[in-house]
C-alpha cells in the first residue's frame, strides 16, 4: 500500500531504516522501518510504552539506536547530534511540557530559531547593530507569522510556567515552528485537552501542513483526531510495527484492535477512541 | 493587545528600559555614581570600589550560576588568574592598566573555559565539587609558581597611571573600577537579549531539551565558564590596582562561596540581583565592624565577637535567604516597586 | 629492611587509620545522602562541634571520659535531628543545589558558635585512648604505629561492624535503604519517610561527632578543624555518593593516598592530589567508583 502511496509523490522526506535500540533488556524499538511522505501528516500511533517517544527520540538524536540508520531528506543523519539535525529542519514538541520555565513565552519562541541566528557571544554583548537587527526581525518574524497564527499574542510576555496546560502546548508548537521546520514531530499534542481545545490544535496543525507546507508527524492516543487529519497511520506495538497504510485500512486491521485492547495497562482515553474507532 | 508592525514598535518593546521614568531613575542613578567620589570619604571610596569589583565577579558568577545553571565555587581562584596576570603584564612588561586589565580577563576566561570541561559529563552539584578542585589546584599553583606570583609572599605593584598621574588613592581607583561595573552590568543585560542569554538559560531550566533544539550544550557551557571567569579576571585585576599587593590568600575557597552566597542573597536570576547581593554582602561586614567599634567603648568584648558574629551572619543570610526569600533582594525590590507603582497617584 | 620500605609502611598504616576515619564519616554522610539526597557540606564541623561538645563535657565539666563521649554524642545527635526537622525538611522540593548552600550557611554559622563558645584557638582534648604504640614486625624491623591512630582505628572498624548490621537486619535500616530506593514507594508501603529523614540525619550527625572526637583526640581540636569536611567530600564522590562500600573503600584509599603525597610530594601537597584525584575520577566515572545514577528522560 504505501509504497503505491510512494510512487505517486517525491521520495521520503524522512526515512528510519531498522532501527533497534534497548534499554538494559528492554528492546524499546524492535527493527522499526518507516518512511515519511512529504507534506502529508503521517500518525504514529500505539498503547502505551509501544516505543513511539523513544523512536522520536531517536529520530531527534536524544537515543543512539543499537542499529539501523535514519535519512532525513536523502541525507544519512544517523551519526549526527542532536543540535545539528535541529538545525536542518527536525524540530518537534514534547509529551511532558518541556517549556523554559525562566523563559516569557516570546523568549521561549525565539530560542526555536537559536540554530539559525548568528550573533556570537562578543556581538551579543554589545546588541549594537546587526545583531539587533537580527533580534527585531526574528520578533517581527514571529509576531506577524506564529503569534498571529496561533492566537497568543495575549500571552506574549506570560512567564510559561503560569500559564493553562493547553497554551503551554500551544506555545510548544509555536517554539517548533520558530525552527524553520521541513519535519514537525509533535508527541501527543492534544494529550489533557478539552474537545475544544483539540479542535484548536487540529485546525493549527492542518494549516500548519497547508500554509507552512511542513511535513508532520504526530504521535496521538486521540483515534478521532488521528482519523480526522491524517494521511497516513503507523501502528507501534511493543517496538515493533505491526500496521501501516491509509486511516481507513488501519481502522479495519484486527491486530491493530487486539493490541489495543489486549495491553492491559491502556488509558480509559484510549479504550474509548478504539470503542469509537469501531463504531465509526 | 497588539503591537504595530513598525519595527521601531518593536524596538523599544525589546529595549531595557521601556518607560522614561525608568530612564529617569538610571540618570539619576548615573548622575549620583559620578557625584559620588566627590561628596565622601576615603573609607567609602575604598568601600565603593570593593563592591564595584564585587559587582562584576558577582555578575560572572550570576550569569554561569544563576542563568547557565552551572554553580562555580572556583570564582575566587579564576579572579586570582586574573590578578596575578594583570601584576605579572604591569611589572614585566610594563603594560597601561587598560590593556593588563583585558588581559587579567582573558586568562582567567582561558583557565575558566579549561576547568568548564567537566561540565559535559558532571552535573549539578559534581560540578560544584569539580570546581572546588579547581580552586584548590589553582591555589597549589599560586603558592608555588615562586617566578611567576611570588610563592606565599605574594607580589607588590606599581599603582596604575592615567595622563601621567598616579591612581594611588581609593578615589581615583574608582574611575577606573566603577565604570567597569556598569560595563559588566550592561553586557549581562545585553546578553540576555539576544539568542545567547536564552541558550544559558534554556540549559538551566533543562539542558537536555536544549540541545534538541539546537543548543550546542558543550559550547555554550564553555562559553559561560569562559564569560563568568572573563568577568572574574577583570574583577580581579581592577582588585590588584586597588590593593597593589597579592598573597595566595585572597582568592580562597570561602571566597568563592562568597559569591555563590551574594547571588542568592540578590536573587538567582537577574541581574539586578548580582547587584544588589554584591551590595549587600560587601556592606553587611563593614556596618558590623562600625557596629562593634561603637559598642566597643560600653561593651569592651564586641571587637574580640566580631570576627565570629561575621561569620554567624554570613551562613545565617545564606540560610535566611534560602528558606524565606529564596527569591533574595530583587524580589522585595519587585515588591516594593509594585506597591509604588502608581505613586504618588495611589499607594 | 630499607629505611625506605620502613617509610612506606608506616605511611601507609598511618593513612590507613585516617582513612577509616574519613570511612566512618563518609558512611554518616552517605546515609543522609541516600535517606535525603542532601550533600551536607557542613559534614566538617559536624565532626567540629562532636568533638567540642566533648571538649566541653570532659575538659570544662570534669565528666568522666565515657559520660563525656555519650552525652556528646547525644547532643550531636540532637542537633542533627534539629536541623533535619525545622531547616532541611522545609527545603524538601527545593533545588539540590540550594539545599547545598545551605549546609554551607550552617557550616559557617556553626564555626561562628563554636568560636563563640570556645575561640578559635586549637585545644588539645584529653586523652582516653590508651598510650602504647603499636609495633607491627616486618621482616626484622619493625613498623610503628602510634597508639592513638591503631586505636581509633580498632574502634571504628567495630562502630562499623555495629552499623552493617544495623542496616542488613534492623527495621530502621531497612525502612531507609527502601526510602532511598524509592521514596514514593516507601510511602505508599507505610514507611514513615520523615521518621527515616530523621533518623539519617541523627545518625549522621553522631557518626561525624564519633568520627570528630577521634580526630580531635588524635590532632587537637579547633574552630578550622571542619576543613577535614573537603577531604570527605573527596572521599564520598570518589566511592560514589550513594554507596556505603563505597565510602568504605574511597575513606581507605584516600587516607592512604594522602598519606602518600605527604611522604612523597610532600604534605602541602596533600589537598591538591585528592583534588586532582577528584577531577580525574569525576571525568572518568563521574558517579564515583560505586555510585549509581538516574537515567534522564524526556
Ligand atoms: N531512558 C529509558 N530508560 C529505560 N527505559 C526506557 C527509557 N525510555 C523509554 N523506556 C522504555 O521504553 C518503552 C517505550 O517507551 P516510550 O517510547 O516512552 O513509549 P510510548 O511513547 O509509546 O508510550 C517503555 O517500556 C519505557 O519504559
Ligand atoms: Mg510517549
Amino acid at each position: 500500500m504505501i509504497e503505491e502511496a510512494d510512487a505517486r509523490v517525491d521520495a521520503p522526506i524522512l526515512q528510519v531504516e531498522a532501527i533497534s535500540l534497548a534499554f538494559g533488556g528492554l528492546n524499546a524499538l524492535r527493527n522499526v522501518s518507516l518512511d515519511v511522505v512529504p507534506g502529508c501528516i503521517t500518525a504514529l500511533v500505539g498503547p502505551n510504552g509501544a516505543g513511539k517517544t523513544s523512536l522520536f527520540n531517536a529520530i531527534s538524536g536524544f537515543y543512539r539506536p543499537q542499529s539501523g540508520r535514519v535519512f532525513f531528506e536523502g541525507r544519512d543523519i544517523t551519526r549526527l547530534s542532536a543540535p545539528p539535525r535541529a538545525k536542518i529542519g527536525l524540530a518537534r514538541t514534547f509529551q511532558n511540557i518541556a517549556l523554559f520555565r525562566g523563559l516569557t513565552v516570546l523568549d521561549n519562541i525565539k530560542l526555536g530559531r537559536h540554530a539559525h541566528l548568528r550573533t556570537s557571544l562578543v556581538e551579543a554583548l554589545f546588541y549594537y547593530g546587526r545583531p539587533q537587527r537580527e533580534e527585531i526581525e526574528l520578533r517581527a518574524e514571529i509576531e506577524q507569522r506564529i503569534i498571529d497564527f496561533l492566537e497568543i499574542d495575549h500571552i506574549r510576555h506570560a512567564p510559561v510556567g503560569a500559564l493553562p496546560y493547553g497554551l503551554q502546548k500551544r506555545v510548544e508548537l509555536a517554539r517548533a515552528l520558530a525552527m524553520k521546520p521541513r519535519l514537525l514531530m509533535l508527541d501527543e499534542p492534544v494529550a489533557g485537552m478539552n474537545r475544544e481545545e483539540t479542535e484548536d490544535m487540529a485546525r493549527f496543525i492542518l494549516d500548519v501542513r497547508d500554509e507552512w507546507g511542513v511535513t508532520i508527524l504526530i504521535v496521538e492516543h486521540d483515534m478521532r483526531l488521528v482519523m480526522d487529519i491524517s494521511d497516513h497511520v503507523i501502528v507501534l506495538n511493543f517496538g515493533e510495527v505491526i500496521a501501516r497504510g491509509v486511516p481507513a485500512e488501519v481502522q479495519k486491521n484486527e491486530e491493530v484492535a487486539k493490541a489495543y485492547l489486549g495491553s492491559g495497562e491502556i488509558g480509559s482515553q484510549v479504550r474509548q477512541s478504539v470503542t469509537e474507532m469501531a463504531a465509526s | 493587545m497588539r503591537i504595530g508592525s513598525a519595527k521601531q514598535t518593536y524596538a523599544a518593546d525589546e529595549a531595557i528600559f521601556k518607560t522614561d521614568v525608568q530612564r529617569l531613575w538610571f540618570g539619576l542613578l548615573a548622575l549620583a555614581l559620578i557625584l559620588f567620589p566627590f561628596v565622601s570619604s576615603d573609607y567609602w571610596q575604598l568601600l565603593a570600589c570593593l563592591i564595584a569589583v564585587n559587582v562584576i565577579a558577582a555578575t560572572g558568577v550570576m550569569i554561569l550560576t544563576g542563568f547557565t545553571g552551572l554553580v562555580s565555587l572556583g570564582h575566587a581562584a579564576f579572579m586570582g588568574v586574573g590578578a596575578y596576570t594583570a601584576a605579572y603584564l604591569s611589572n614585566h612588561l610594563a603594560l597601561p592598566f587598560w590593556l593588563s586589565i583585558p588581559a587579567g580577563g582573558f586568562a582567567a576566561a582561558a583557565v575558566g573555559a579549561v576547568f568548564g570541561i567537566p561540565s559535559l559529563r558532571v552535573k549539578g552539584l559534581y560540578l560544584a565539587l569539580t570546581t572546588i578542585a579547581a580552586s584548590f589546584i589553582l591555589q597549589s599553583i599560586f603558592f608555588n609558581w615562586t617566578a611567576v606570583t611570588g610563592g606565599a609572599r605574594g607580589l607588590t605593584i606599581e599603582p596604575a597611571s592615567m595622563f601621567g598621574h598616579l591612581l594611588v588613592t581609593p578615589g581615583a581607583i574608582y574611575w577606573i573600577a566603577m565604570p567597569i561595573a556598569a560595563l559588566s552590568v550592561w553586557w549581562a543585560r545585553n546578553l540576555l537579549r539576544t539568542r545567547v542569554g536564552r541558550a544559558f538559560i534554556a540549559i538551566r531550566d533543562r539542558d537536555v531539551s536544549a540541545e534538541l533544539l539546537g543548543i550546542d550544550l558543550l559550547r555554550y557551557k564553555l562559553m559561560s565558564f569562559a564569560l563568568a571567569s572573563f568577568y572574574a579576571g577583570m574583577a580581579g585585576a581592577v582588585w590588584v590596582y586597588l590593593f597593589r599587593v597579592i598573597t595566595p590568600e585572597s582568592f580562597r575557597l570561602i571566597e568563592s562561596i562568597f559569591f555563590v552566597a551574594a547571588i542568592i542573597v540578590g536573587g538567582l536570576g537577574s541581574v539586578r540581583g548580582a547587584i544588589f547581593g554584591a551590595v549587600f554582602m560587601t556592606l553587611v561586614p563593614e556596618l558590623l565592624k562600625i557596629g562593634a567599634s561603637d559598642l566597643a567603648p560600653y561593651w569592651p568584648d564586641a571587637v574580640k565577637l566580631l570576627s565570629p558574629v561575621r561569620t554567624i551572619v554570613f551562613g545565617a543570610l545564606i540560610v535566611g535567604f534560602l528558606m524565606f526569600e529564596p527569591l533574595g533582594l530583587n524580589e522585595i525590590w519587585l515588591r516594593i516597586r509594585q506597591r509604588f507603582a502608581l505613586w504618588p497617584f495611589r499607594t | 629492611m630499607s629505611p625506605a620500605l620502613l617509610d612506606f609502611v608506616e605511611f601507609s598504616l598511618a593513612g590507613l587509620c585516617v582513612g577509616a576515619l574519613y570511612a566512618l564519616t563518609g558512611i554518616g554522610f552517605v546515609v543522609v545522602y541516600k535517606a535525603t539526597r542532601i550533600i551536607n557540606f557542613a559534614i566538617g564541623e559536624f565532626m567540629m562541634i562532636g568533638a567540642y561538645f566533648f571538649f566541653g563535657l570532659a575538659a570544662q565539666a570534669s565528666l568522666p571520659n565515657w559520660a563525656a563521649i555519650i552525652l556528646a554524642l547525644i547532643a550531636a545527635g540532637t542537633v542533627g535531628g534539629f536541623l533535619e526537622r525545622f531547616i532541611f525538611r522545609r527545603l524538601i522540593g527545593e533545588s539540590a543545589i540550594s539545599v547545598f548552600m545551605v549546609t554551607i550557611g550552617l557550616a559557617s554559622i556553626m564555626v561562628g558558635l563554636v568560636e563563640i563558645a570556645w575561640t578559635a584557638d586549637p585545644r588539645s582534648l584529653p586523652t582516653f585512648l590508651p598510650d602504647r604504640p603499636f609495633f607491627v614486625p616486618l621482616g626484622s624491623a619493625e613498623a610503628f604505629l602510634a597508639s592513638k591512630n591503631g586505636w581509633s582505628f580498632i574502634i571504628v572498624a567495630a562502630i562499623m561492624a555495629a552499623f552493617i548490621t544495623v542496616f542488613r537486619f534492623w527495621r530502621g535500616g531497612i525502612a531507609l535503604r527502601a526510602t532511598a530506593a524509592d521514596q514514593q514507594a516507601a510511602y505508599s508501603v507505610g514507611i514513615n519517610v520523615p521518621g527515616v529523614f530523621s533518623f539519617a540525619w541523627i545518625l549522621g550527625a553522631i557518626t561525624a561527632a564519633a568520627a570528630g572526637i577521634l580526630v580531635g583526640s588524635i590532632s587537637g581540636i579547633s574552630s578550622a578543624m571542619g576543613a577535614i569536611g573537603l577531604s570527605l567530600i573527596v572521599v564520598v564522590i570518589v566511592g560514589g555518593l550513594d554507596s556505603l562500600a563505597g565510602a568504605l573503600v574511597g575513606g581507605l584509599m584516600i587516607g592512604w593516598l594522602e598519606s602518600m603525597a605527604s611522604l612523597y610530594i610532600g604534605g602541602e601537597y596533600k589537598q591538591v592530589a585528592t583534588f586532582v584525584i577528584l577531577l580525574l575520577v569525576l571525568v572518568v566515572k563521574p558517579y564515583g567508583l560505586f555510585g549509581t545514577h538516574d537515567i534522564e528522560r524526556l
